[in-house]
């Protein structure tokens, strides 16, 4: 495992939708170059947190986030929003690739960033492509719409769209939650070797997929971390009866 | 998945250090029995912390696989016999705590007479645990029944010996002391060759997926 | 098919609905084949090469709609070339600018619904009054001396009052389009660190552009059939020579049509005429709607 540096620390953060408190006071820690889960049942708030820590709440005028998240020691909401977005990368739960060529999804980021240079954006489609393990599947179709590609391959192509950039931080809000299980099998695969270029933050009310990949995990109910710690402590001896009650599946 | 994959190539390979340092212990602790050596059974003893040790690290990896991989089919039939493999491990390991103990005990008295069924005991008995293990590794049905087949050699080497001590024993009570360490002797390496055994049936267990303990003789 | 009748029919209870809605089919059906039927029937024979590029003759009894048939299509052009952009801009800002609960574009959808529902012929009235009474007149005061210039009838204004009426159907239309990119793939670019304006500029109207598109069409078809609003704004009875400027008055199909069944001195002897014209007319309306359908169901493919 990597030398242990933190990354992201989020301290006394709340969050609203409107009036209604939907995260109480998370303080939590993230460390670089390490695949973080956050875990807890529909409705905990898991995703919430996921999208303040790129800032896309500030999309929806009524959702309203207080206290800080440092990147690198950078309060977050103080950084330009289109900066921040760079830095820390998105994929959603559905793919969502838009209705371009597979070259020009992958070169979306660094066009809107002003690169012109064919042959630059041609090494950035290439290289993000084969960092998402999708390049030998689309090396010879690249002109060709993303749609035509499986769900499996369109969630790579999101992923490798958002490597594009050079994200030092990467969210993935349930990834695999649209994909059948082997594509899922090669989401997750995906994941663990990423960590090696990038942090990794992964939203999953799949219990068994953050046991699998993750190296540290995050339990959260009801808007509140209940447990955090390595996923190996977690999933074999968490201290928390709430935590054991949900990994068992005895919840109700 | 590789990943996967990857961690029970990991488990496997703690395994199979954990099974070489048991035969290093047995073949040791009867050597400082044989060469009069207490030298090597100090070793021995000191050593079995690592085993002891090797057993805890491969049980607490075992249950994080599990925990976090969910393994089905051969891999979880692959983990759970891991488990099982290593207790027996361990016991041996403490087998030739004791045998190191009494062969101590016997090397500071006179001879008794020279060896010869013991070493071939220890043969057996090592043969048999490296075969248990190779057939583990390599999921091999055939030589785990081989494994089990040559218990009777080792049960039989046994009886031999307890038989020819006791007749000593009985012409010569001065040697009773010296014969019962070596009878006791005889029975560790005879319950070392069992968990050999033990080992075996989990690797067919492993393999076909039956479990063959407490039956008389294995299928082929 | 007739298996899909078949299990139409296989609950009694829904048995008279379907027939009903069966029967109300069938008469539409009816009612559009014989309106075709007969336009077809009597006006085909008409419609020659000569028919297409000729002018008028012998009091409209004789030659082609050429003038007609030009008029159309300038209006058309002109109308789009005014209007659409209007209208997509439009629907841009309701439904990419403004919030749900912007008041300024709640009311202008109030205005561009109310728009919809008004008389063709009270946009012709609007366009006589505001456009030729009022912005002529005054572009005729200011920069003519009064002479009559732009204060009277023309190309410019009648498609300037299309456009008008066009402009709901172009709003609706485009907003309909923008709706169908969805919230997933605007986030997707704003997770790229895209701004408002290129999350529209290079996600939404790309990927709405065919749904634009056709919008444009239907509404350029919508006005290309209308008659009461160019009706006094620009459109003549009879010209001798075809319009060279904007200020020109022009002939236009469906007024054309109106003009040969109503004041021609001969209304029998035009009639060939005008059922080759109602035919033209149609072709060109359907086959507007026509790629209008292709240039949606392409996009429906690409999309899936």
């Amino acid at each position: 495992m990597a030398e242990e540096r933190l990354k992201i620390e989020v301290k006394n953060l709340n969050f609203y939708y409107g009036n209604v408190l939907a995260l109480k006071n998370i303080n939590l820690t993230f460390m670089d170059k390490f695949v973080t889960a956050i875990i807890g049942p529909s409705g905990c708030g898991k995703s919430t947190f996921l999208r303040t820590l790129n800032r896309m709440h500030e999309l929806y005028p009524d959702q309203r986030v207080e206290g800080e998240a440092l990147l690198e020691g950078q309060n977050i909401f103080l950084l330009d929003a289109m900066e921040l977005r760079s830095r820390i990368g998105m994929v959603f739960q559905r793919p969502n690739p838009f209705s371009k060529s597979i070259f020009e999804n992958v070169a979306f980021g660094p066009r809107i960033r002003g690169e012109k240079s064919m042959s630059v954006l041609s090494g950035i489609v290439e290289d993000s492509l084969k960092k998402a393990g999708l390049w030998d599947e689309v090396k010879d179709k690249l002109k060709e719409s993303a749609y035509a590609l499986s769900g499996g391959q369109q969630q790579r192509l999101c992923i490798a769209r958002a490597l594009a950039v050079n994200p030092e931080v990467l969210l993935f809000d349930e990834p695999t939650s649209a994909l059948d299980p082997i594509a899922t099998a090669k989401i997750e695969e995906l994941i663990v070797q990423l960590k090696k270029i990038v942090t990794i933050i992964i939203v999953t009310h799949n219990m068994q997929q953050a046991a699998r990949i993750s190296d540290n995990t995050i339990f959260m109910m009801l808007g509140e971390i209940i447990e955090t710690g390595p996923t190996d402590k977690i999933f074999t001896t968490p201290k928390e009866k709430l935590t054991e009650d949900y990994i068992t599946g005895r919840f109700g | 998945m590789s990943l996967f994959d990857d961690q029970l190539k990991t488990l496997m390979g703690k395994i199979l250090e954990m099974g070489g340092l048991v035969e290093v212990a047995i073949r040791d602790s009867v050597r400082s029995l044989v060469d009069r050596d207490s030298n090597i059974a100090e070793e021995v003893i000191k050593r079995d912390h690592i085993i002891n040790a090797l057993d805890v690290e491969i049980d607490e990896e075992a249950i994080k696989l599990i925990a976090r991989m969910q393994p089905k089919g051969g891999d979880l039939r692959f983990i759970t016999t891991a488990m099982k493999i290593t207790t027996d491990l361990e016991r041996m390991g403490d087998m030739c705590v004791n045998i190191a103990n009494r062969a101590l005990e016997i090397n500071r008295e006179p001879i008794l007479k020279p060896y010869i069924d013991i070493p071939r005991m220890r043969e057996i008995t090592q043969g048999m645990t490296r075969d248990a293990l190779d057939a583990f590794m390599n999921k091999d049905q055939k030589l785990a029944t081989d494994v089990i087949m040559r218990d009777d050699e080792v049960d039989d080497l046994k009886y031999g010996i307890v038989e020819e001590l006791l007749s000593l024993m009985m012409l010569d009570p001065s040697k009773i002391m010296r014969g019962m360490r070596i009878i006791f002797i005889a029975q560790y390496l005879e319950r070392i060759a069992d968990h050999a055994v033990n080992i075996a049936e989990m690797v067919i267990y492993l393999v076909a997926g039956k479990i063959i303990r407490h039956t008389k003789y294995p299928e082929e | 098919m007739t298996n899909m009748i078949r299990s139409l029919f296989k609950r009694p209870g829904d048995s008279i609905m379907v027939s009903l809605t069966f029967i109300a089919t069938l008469i539409i059906l009816a009612i559009l084949g014989v309106i075709l039927g007969t336009i077809t029937i009597i006006g085909a024979p008409n419609v020659t090469i000569d028919f297409l590029i000729k002018s008028p003759e012998a009091g409209m009894t004789e030659g082609g709609i050429f003038p007609a048939i030009l008029g159309t299509t300038l209006l058309v052009i002109i109308m789009s070339i005014m209007g659409l952009p209007i209208g997509l801009i439009t629907a841009v800002f309701l439904h990419e600018y403004a919030g749900e609960k912007s008041r300024l574009a709640n009311i202008v959808r109030f205005a561009v619904n109310n728009l919809a529902g008004v008389p063709a012929i009270v946009y012709g009235i609007f366009g006589l009054s505001f456009f030729i009474f009022f912005v002529g007149a005054q572009i005729d005061n200011i920069f003519y001396g009064g002479s009559l210039k732009w204060g009277k009838p023309a190309l410019i204004w009648a498609s300037a009052t299309m456009a008008l009426l066009t402009l709901p159907v172009v709003i609706v239309s485009v907003e309909e389009a923008l709706r169908t990119v969805t919230q997933d793939e605007r986030e997707a670019a704003y997770a790229l660190g895209a701004t408002h304006w290129e999350v529209v500029y290079r996600v939404v109207i790309p990927k709405a552009l065919g749904g634009i598109l056709t919008g444009g069409i239907l509404a350029v078809s919508r006005g290309a059939g209308e008659v009461a609003p160019v009706l006094f704004t620009g459109a003549a009875y009879f010209l001798p020579e075809l319009p060279k400027s904007l200020s020109d008055q022009f002939m236009e199909m469906g007024y054309h049509i109106f003009v040969m069944s109503t004041q021609s001195h001969d209304v029998d002897a035009t009639k060939p005429i005008q059922f080759a014209t109602t035919l033209v007319l149609l072709l060109l309306t359907f086959s507007l709607n026509f790629v209008a359908v292709l240039l949606r169901r392409r996009i429906r493919i690409t999309r899936r």
